[in-house]
């Protein structure tokens, strides 16, 4: 294993989850809510009277974010290498595997595993295993 | 009017929530793809930031998380919703399998994509749009099953 040194920035990455997990417990002590954002947006599609709203609060919260930022600082670097029809299949994926698995990166990776939950433990081991073997496979065998 | 003057305070720290957990992710660098994709490149030359990302939101979350367990009402007088749920069946982990592999095959998930979105990029537009869409054959699924 090679570590790239001059891209790992164990500092911001430390800080910005730290800001991560500050939005989470936020959520969960004062709305009393899980920060899990396949769930936040999944419940939308099954409209219940007076529970969109907090739903649409926060989606439109981590969508001003960059705006926010902006205002201060420059926008670091965002590069999507891939191409249209890629990020449209990978949507599709995304956006099925997550709501069949109940969570993602947000509501299992950090909200679950920092409730301690079994079932989020297992979730991220499995979609990190075949988030490392998808690019093993698309940047090592295909090489795409 | 104390009831609605209560919903505008939990939506407003909804709003607020999201906002810094998107500050989070773009401090992190994690509303950036390529950096995504870098942590999960083992092989090739691997840039471990999402590790800690992922570390310091936990450990600033184990605190909260605790605290949340042992009340039944959080700090504005709303309901606290915890999953209850224990069962580890064929669904959570075909889900998460297959979740991964969208993840892996351009480095978003759902949180970094409505940050992507928010900077107006068509990519991001593109890839939100597709989500919605696996979202809602989801739920299309779901309701012809039952």
């Amino acid at each position: 294993m090679l570590i790239d040194w001059n891209n790992f920035t164990p500092w911001t990455a430390l800080a910005g989850g730290a800001l991560i997990g500050v939005a989470s417990s936020l959520f969960i002590l004062l709305n009393g809510r899980i920060a899990g954002i396949t769930g936040i947006v999944g419940g939308l599609f099954r409209p219940i009277v007076h529970d969109a709203g907090w739903r649409i609060a926060f989606i439109i919260g981590l969508m001003i974010a960059p705006l926010s930022w902006q205002l201060f600082f420059p926008l670091p670097d965002i590069k999507i290498e891939a191409s249209y029809s890629l990020l449209a299949v990978a949507g599709l994926v995304v956006g099925l595997g997550a709501r069949y698995g109940s969570g993602c990166t947000s509501g299992h990776g950090v909200c679950g595993i920092a409730r301690l939950s079994p079932r989020s433990i297992i979730a991220t081991l499995a979609f990190m295993s075949t988030g490392f073997l998808t690019v093993y496979i698309m940047r090592h065998l295909i090489g795409a | 009017m104390r009831k609605r003057l209560g919903n505008i305070t939990a939506l407003i720290f909804a709003l607020l929530s999201g906002l810094i957990f998107g500050l989070g992710l773009i401090l992190a660098g994690m509303a950036n793809p390529a950096k995504v994709l870098a942590f999960l490149d083992l092989t090739g030359l691997w840039d471990p930031s999402m590790a800690l990302v992922m570390g310091g939101a936990i450990a600033v979350g184990l605190v909260a998380f605790r605290i949340a367990g042992k009340r039944s009402l959080s700090f504005l007088g709303l309901p606290i919703n915890l999953p209850t749920s224990r069962i580890i069946d064929k669904r959570l982990v075909f889900g998460a399998l297959v979740f991964g592999m969208g993840w892996g095959l351009v480095g978003i998930c759902p949180a970094p994509a409505f940050v992507l979105l928010g900077t107006g990029s068509i990519k991001g537009i593109i890839f939100v749009i597709a989500m919605l869409i696996g979202m809602g054959i989801y739920e299309l699924l779901e309701s012809r099953r039952k």
